[in-house]
């Protein structure tokens, strides 16, 4: 089954269980929030994504929700670093 | 003091069945949640959200279902301490548990299950350099008592739903109110849109967007606060107050120190038998709890809640002897008199 960056982060324990995808990857919440470091196109952010980062913290020009990229062979060499929990 | 057979800690779907399922075996419940009302996350963070995979229902909001296990467990009497987290326990010498509240309510009861998902939900707090100085002293995070703010100056800010509901409350005591947020667009309900849109425009909400509350201007009181936007040089706004409202995140909190396993952020227990931890006559169940092959599923919490309940029987009973009946035969008895059964197959001789 495809994974999104939120799930692939849980598979390998990248961040403590619990404090990643509280919501469970419907853009709900802003747990998985990371930065997007390579210059790959990615799904365009929906209007849920946009509205949550509107009230995440630590928030750059090129956050993302992790649960909202879903990952593709076009994604390989895909570069993010994780928000601070918050 | 309150007293109760078992003690659940939070009201989610897993606690709110717990209710049920000990009802069937005579013994009573008592909630404590974090949380103002019932529901856990299906109220908290997803109420409107359809959850497809709970047995028997094909489709299901998630705060359907929550009104629905209220509806279940009724007839059982639960009683509710909301708003308030559970902080210590202590062990009794009659094995019993006394469980205290932040506010200092005590609870009494022989079985304590823990029921608390990932934790208690704690209002998130924006990274604003020298906020907590100002805790209590002009920044809240969270509303308890409105008529604090009657005839101050207050600002919100926050683009969900708490943010909106607060903001068109507090128009009607307070001196001002002005909403910031870093959109023009919110994502609370559509409702409460058109709301701050009338009350905008009726001058009774000043409306700052896009913009953010950067820094926090006072003495030991907040007298002000820094606003920042992208076409405008950063600004002191006064005001006397500053309500950041940026949703609840759910932590573990208090429950991690009572001496408890933990792993990886949830309570171990034994899942071969009764979902109790390392402390006899304290389960974990739901999405709270781990153990090898663990899933946090809501129909999980389900059965381990039930099972759960049969240990909890066996603990308090030691001697009485129990054998399981189906609701459909056995019926449902409420503690407040009322009984469910299945309807008698009616006999009759045909001519």
């Amino acid at each position: 089954m495809a994974m999104n960056v939120m799930e692939i982060v849980r598979s390998y324990e990248l961040a403590p269980e619990g404090t990643i995808g509280i919501c469970g990857g419907m853009a709900m919440c802003a747990s998985c929030q990371c930065y997007v470091k390579s210059t790959h196109e990615l799904p365009e952010m929906g209007q849920d994504e946009d509205l949550m980062l509107a009230e995440a913290f630590y928030v750059e020009d090129n956050s993302r929700l992790g649960c909202q990229i879903a990952i593709t062979p076009q994604l390989d060499g895909l570069e993010i670093e994780l928000a601070p929990e918050s | 003091m309150i007293q109760t057979d078992i003690l659940i800690i939070g009201a989610g779907p897993t606690g709110l069945f717990t209710v049920f399922e000990a009802g069937l075996l005579k013994l009573r419940c008592h909630l404590i949640d974090a949380l103002p009302q019932i529901g856990g996350q299906c109220s908290e963070i997803y109420p409107k959200k359809p959850i497809y995979d709970i047995p028997g229902f094909p489709e299901v909001l998630a705060g359907d279902l929550t009104d629905n296990l209220l509806e279940q467990c009724k007839q059982f009497q639960p009683g509710f301490t909301l708003g308030e987290r559970a902080e210590t326990i202590e062990k009794l010498d009659d094995g019993s548990f006394i469980v205290t509240t932040n506010k200092g309510t005590k609870h009494q009861a022989p079985i304590i299950a823990i029921a608390g998902g990932l934790g208690s939900f704690e209002p998130r707090k924006p990274p604003i350099p020298n906020i907590a100085n100002f805790e209590n002293k002009g920044v809240a995070y969270m509303i308890k008592e409105p008529e604090v703010y009657r005839d101050k100056r207050v600002v919100i800010s926050g683009g969900g739903d708490s943010a909106l509901d607060w903001a068109i409350f507090l128009t009607a005591i307070a001196a001002s109110v002005t909403l910031i947020h870093r959109r023009n667009e919110f994502r609370g309900a559509l409702d409460s849109v058109d709301k701050v849109q009338e009350l905008k425009n009726a001058g009774k909400i000043t409306l700052i967007t896009p913009a953010e509350v950067k820094g926090i201007v006072g003495d030991t009181y907040v007298t002000g606060v820094r606003i920042a936007s992208k076409d405008q040089e950063e600004y002191t706004l006064e005001t006397d107050c500053f309500i950041p409202l940026f949703g609840l995140s759910p932590k573990l909190g208090p429950i991690g120190n009572w001496g408890l396993e933990i792993e990886k952020n949830a309570i171990k227990v034994n899942n071969a038998l009764d979902y109790q931890t390392n402390i006899p006559g304290i389960y974990a169940i739901g999405d709270v709890n781990t153990y090898p092959g663990k899933l946090k599923l809501i129909l999980c919490g389900f059965h381990e809640a039930t099972l759960m309940c049969q240990s909890a029987f066996k603990r308090i009973f030691p001697d009485k002897k129990y054998v399981m009946k189906y609701t459909t035969v056995g019926g449902v008895e409420g503690f407040d008199g009322t009984k469910k059964e299945a309807p008698k197959a009616v006999v009759k001789a045909i001519q």
